[in-house]
């Protein structure tokens, strides 16, 4: 019996919601069968913890007297520069931002163990941020230069925004060359040495929803131990990649776009990240409930980590370089065993994506819609889908010659 | 038995001589080399973890004083700060001496201290920084 989003958020607020995690709903659909399952189940929630590059916090830092533009001027947080584009009082700060001064890879590999992941952590820990900044000066702005001491809880707003979050999906990186690599997916040995991948799979929100049809823009969702919502696609959704039988993409797909009031947070779910000869950034945990509307959603949630497939990739020509090509296809029930063949060779397999703290997520916001303290949010609009046509494009260069 | 991990420094009048090699043959000890390094200044360090009857492992350390090697207990430590560490396990594949290892069960990643023999890979390559060194 197909159910609403409504029905649903009114078990939920007198306290008769069915909620299980998207681990649990497996073996529940396989001793039940889909139906009843769908049935008695209300929502599933799902959950990740990996770093996120694409992230990002904006706020508010109050007027001072007398007043300063920090719009067109400069300004950093602990070192770390900070983006000035909006009017006078707004800054953003990026997962990615690094000291101006700070070593990056000149001595390789860098450490990379201060940047705006780590100010963002810093800001939600309630620590105490230098800001330095300088501007050039109005008559309505007549200030020039700023030193001061911040706290989030004396800032306005304070505004986790990701443009790019809980990739549906990822590569199994590894490298084929003889020298050791430092990427984004962490270190890779020569010689198909180790294989990263990161992603809680069977509990990975996208994956548990393949076609985008409950997680949509207005989906409320747990961000950093606080409460977020889907805004837009993540940048780079692309929905249109090849995908199994059972709808699960069989290499990055969807992406979604969040953002969440960064005072209600926790640094225990939202934590300054160094990735060693590569930058700084910041992991991230997200919890997206599913509601069982009927029996398809609930057999897309009930997907285990042997049905969902990914590419392996070599980072060391074939990332870098842009060229296609994969050196073979591995499911999650694989990687976890800590072990894949990849050309005849045995490579144990590590993952940047956090499965325990995953479960720890799906459980929490089990818990706070049992409790009634969460209600689902009801898309207002949907994600493009495979059939929209929507995919990423790459740069085609338009070289500017001299004097153009 | 005894079984200890030893930091030994040799000055570089000794670099070129056979020495570690007498504690198999006179000693009948067995070592395994953590980290072996000979500086631009000739002198040379290495770390071994050191095994085999208690009578014999004492000789072979005397053995070693005398000829002229500083030896040291390793005292270095690598310690896990368990309030950063997310069970990624990205460190697993990493770590040479298989002293981090995922529970198949619980998913989490356990670190045996006893197997670790303080070569810092995991430190750098911690994306969280949870692993650190301790003198």
């Amino acid at each position: 019996m197909a159910k609403t989003i409504k029905e649903i958020n009114e078990k939920i607020k007198k306290g008769k919601a069915v909620v299980v995690t998207a681990e649990e709903i497996i073996d529940i659909v396989d001793e039940k069968g889909l139906e009843e399952a769908a049935n008695t189940i209300d929502v599933v929630t799902t959950a990740t913890f990996g770093p996120m590059c694409s992230s990002g916090a904006y706020f508010n830092i109050g007027a001072v007297k007398p007043k300063i533009k920090l719009g067109g001027g400069r300004a950093s947080l602990n070192n770390v520069p900070v983006y000035t584009g909006f009017a006078a009082a707004d800054l953003y700060i990026g997962a990615n931002a690094l000291p101006d001064d700070g070593p990056h890879n000149k001595v390789f590999p860098g450490a990379f163990k201060y940047g705006g992941g780590h100010v963002i952590e810093d800001l939600v820990a309630e620590k105490d941020l230098k800001l330095i900044a300088t501007a050039y000066g109005t008559d309505c702005y007549p200030r020039k230069n700023l030193k001061t001491w911040i706290n989030i809880k004396d800032l306005n707003e304070a505004v986790l925004f990701n443009p790019r979050n809980a990739y549906q999906n990822y590569n199994v990186a590894v490298n084929l060359s003889d020298k050791i690599i430092y990427t984004y997916m962490g270190e890779l040995k020569p010689k198909l040495g180790n294989a990263n991948y990161c992603s809680a799979g069977q509990l990975s929100p996208l994956l548990n929803d393949p076609y985008y049809k409950t997680i949509g823009i207005g989906t409320r969702l747990f961000l950093g131990g606080g409460v977020g919502y889907v805004v837009w696609q993540g940048t780079q959704h692309n929905p249109t990649v090849k995908r199994k039988d059972n709808g699960v993409p069989q290499a990055p797909a969807g992406t979604l776009a969040v953002l969440g009031d960064l005072k209600q947070m926790k640094p225990e779910w939202l934590r300054g990240t160094s990735m060693q000869g590569y930058g700084a950034t910041l992991t991230l945990g997200i919890g997206i409930p599913i509601p069982i509307l009927n029996e398809e959603i609930c057999r897309w949630t009930a997907v285990r980590d042997e049905e969902i497939y990914t590419q392996i990739v070599d980072y060391s020509e074939v990332y870098p370089q842009g060229k296609k090509g994969s050196l073979g296809e591995v499911n999650y029930g694989e990687l976890k065993k800590g072990k894949i063949t990849v050309q005849g060779k045995d490579v144990p397999t590590g993952n940047l994506s956090s499965y325990p703290k995953a479960v720890e997520i799906a459980e929490t916001l089990k818990k706070w819609i049992m409790k009634g303290d969460f209600l689902l949010g009801e898309p207002v609009a949907y994600l493009p889908g495979p059939d929209s046509g929507y995919s990423v494009k790459p740069l085609t260069e338009r070289p500017i010659k001299e004097g153009g | 038995m005894v079984s200890k991990k030893i930091v030994l420094h040799f000055p570089h009048t000794l670099v070129d001589q056979p020495i570690v090699c007498k504690l198999v043959k006179e000693y009948d000890l067995e070592f395994t080399i953590l980290k072996a390094n000979v500086t631009p200044r000739e002198e040379g360090l290495l770390v071994l973890e050191l095994s085999g009857e208690d009578k014999n492992y004492e000789q072979g350390i005397e053995y070693l004083k005398k000829t002229g090697v500083n030896v040291r207990p390793l005292s270095k430590n690598v310690i896990r700060n368990e309030e950063r560490c997310s069970h990624c396990s990205v460190c697993v594949p990493i770590c040479p001496a298989g002293a981090l290892i995922v529970e198949p069960l619980t998913r989490k990643v356990n670190f045996y201290s006893d197997k670790c023999i303080a070569c810092e890979l995991c430190v750098n390559a911690c994306p969280l920084g949870a692993m650190e060194v301790h003198f």
